[in-house]
């Protein structure tokens, strides 16, 4: 699809390559020790590790230092950039300094709303829209040029992501605004935590009437649950999560210190089937301050060998 | 309208305890149709501000008037004498009122009574929303007239972020989520086509962001 960047999870993905990431959370301080534990427990496990860009507006390291932290492991980052925090100005600059440090992915969110987050006295920013972040990187890597139209001295390179949740409302405009961000320069999509399967299948059945699924990557996001406390949790403070009852109740079904083994075969069961869907290109497993468990569901997925090889013959131009 | 709400009493009263001849001014336009500085609120926090004084043995001399807008000056002129007569002015108009006041009479300490809150509409009895940021660029048009970047809370102009639910705002569930709105709007219009276009970043320019913005009319200039 789109023009071919030096990112190793496009390679991965354009060869056909049934992909596997996961999110790495920076920590609420300066210590990189606490990154490097991260990026051991997923090294060789996944194609590329998301780091997060404040998320839930917690003040953090951030994302692009903490990129640079699993660069330096030999891991693949996905760089993820909110628009809630910088300007057009200050978003560009970041995006030209990440590359230039071996950033070769970014995801482009218009981010948690600072209501949600530690300091919600805050302001906000929100000078561009996710959308139009989408399209300034596009831009910057195939013509060249920042958004004034200044033609720059070596483009970024980036591969693109953008989000979708396909469980939010109204189910029927999810598609349109998949479609727009695939215009604006999406190369591949992370989908909010499936777990309404059927939802799920019929959004992606809409995805494949519009010919979208030809033009950009799916990667659907799950996060194994460990509690039908948890679910709830989730389901009454994360934006836009949609847990259908019946997995609550089976959680909530089996005794307490079965609940994790219960959840991480929910999820397993959930790659199973979402491997089984057309245009579905990956997944992104989203084990929440819960990394150890990643390659627990790498392996057991039947996901393994990972493209190590490519992956360590891989080009770093 | 602009639309403001009265300061807490506690800190109205922290503001005043300095002087001994204060006048209460309100403003009979806006203010005064959000029930936060009209004659009616004048008269109220005057009677509090007395009793308050009086329990603690001060002395504080109130005189109250309300003119027809406090952003004019023409209207402003009606309040000189009474402010003459004043050690400071406690204004109950919006923000840029009470700074039409300041520049009036630069020797007279203007406080605010008033905290100014939006350019909003009464939606029914007891409830006033935001609806325009004044952006100076104004695009109803395309968005069925319901605006993302006043009523959006992150300002999306390219459709609504994955938080929106039931029709509702993530951030509580009492806001609507303005895409929403716009969605139904444009699709009792017949205009779901707009959704499709890709809307380009704001020119921020015309806002507030490219400073103080001032209006010059020409043909207006005597």
């Amino acid at each position: 699809m789109n023009m071919s960047t030096p990112s190793r999870l496009q390679r991965v993905l354009s060869e056909g390559g049934f992909a596997v990431t996961a999110e790495c959370g920076p920590p609420r301080g300066a210590n990189p020790e606490v990154i490097r534990r991260k990026g051991r427990l997923l090294k060789g496990y996944v194609d590329a590790v998301n780091v997060t860009d404040n998320q839930t507006a917690i003040v953090r390291m951030s994302s692009i230092a903490t990129c640079v932290h699993l660069l330096e492991m030999g891991l693949e980052p996905v760089m993820q950039a909110v628009t809630r925090d910088r300007n057009r100005i200050a978003l560009q600059s970041d995006i030209m300094g990440a590359y230039s440090l071996g950033i070769r992915n970014i995801l482009c969110l218009s981010g948690d709303h600072q209501k949600f987050g530690s300091q919600p006295d805050a302001l906000n920013v929100f000078d561009i829209d996710s959308i139009n972040l989408l399209r300034t990187v596009h831009t910057m890597r195939n013509e060249g040029k920042d958004m004034s139209g200044f033609e720059l001295d070596g483009p970024p390179k980036m591969f693109i992501g953008a989000a979708a949740n396909p469980f939010a409302d109204p189910l029927e405009y999810r598609v349109v605004r998949l479609a727009k961000k695939i215009e604006a320069g999406a190369d591949f999509i992370q989908t909010q935590c499936v777990y309404n399967l059927p939802r799920f299948k019929e959004w992606m059945r809409m995805l494949r009437e519009e010919g979208l699924t030809e033009r950009v990557f799916i990667l659907a996001g799950v996060t194994p649950l460990k509690s039908a406390g948890m679910a709830n949790y989730m389901v009454s403070k994360v934006a836009g999560m949609d847990i259908p009852e019946s997995l609550v109740k089976r959680l909530a079904g089996v005794p307490r210190e079965k609940a994790q083994e219960e959840g991480m075969k929910i999820c397993l069961e959930t790659i199973a089937e979402l491997r089984q869907i057309n245009g579905v290109r990956g997944v992104h497993i989203m084990a929440i301050e819960n990394e150890e468990k990643v390659p627990e569901i790498v392996v057991a997925a039947g996901l393994m060998p990972r493209a190590e090889a490519l992956i360590l013959g891989g080009s770093h131009a | 309208m602009i639309v403001g709400e009265q300061k807490p009493i506690q800190e109205i009263k922290e503001m005043v305890a300095p002087y001994k001849r204060l006048l209460i001014l309100g403003c009979g336009t806006c203010v005064k149709t959000c029930f936060a500085g009209g004659e009616d609120e004048v008269a109220t926090l005057a009677s509090s501000l007395r009793l308050a004084f009086r329990g603690q043995g001060k002395n504080l001399k109130i005189e109250e008037l309300t003119i027809e807008r406090q952003c004019e000056d023409a209207f402003i002129q009606e309040a000189a004498r009474s402010i003459a007569d004043s050690d400071a002015v406690l204004s109950l108009a919006c923000g840029a009122g009470i700074q039409a006041l300041a520049r009036r009479f630069p020797t007279t300490p203007v406080l605010p009574g008033v905290n100014t809150t939006f350019i909003g509409v009464l939606e029914s009895q007891g409830l006033f929303t935001e609806e325009c940021l004044g952006c100076g660029d104004c695009e109803l048009a395309r968005f069925g007239g319901v605006c993302p970047i006043t009523r959006c809370a992150k300002k999306l102009l390219n459709g609504p972020c994955g938080g929106s639910r039931d029709g509702k705002c993530e951030l509580d569930g009492d806001t609507p989520c303005a895409w929403q709105l716009i969605i139904d709007r444009l699709s009792v219009l017949g205009q779901l086509d707009n959704l499709r276009a890709q809307v380009p970043p704001k020119d921020w320019r015309l806002s507030n962001s490219g400073g103080p913005r001032k209006l010059v009319r020409e043909d207006h200039i005597i």
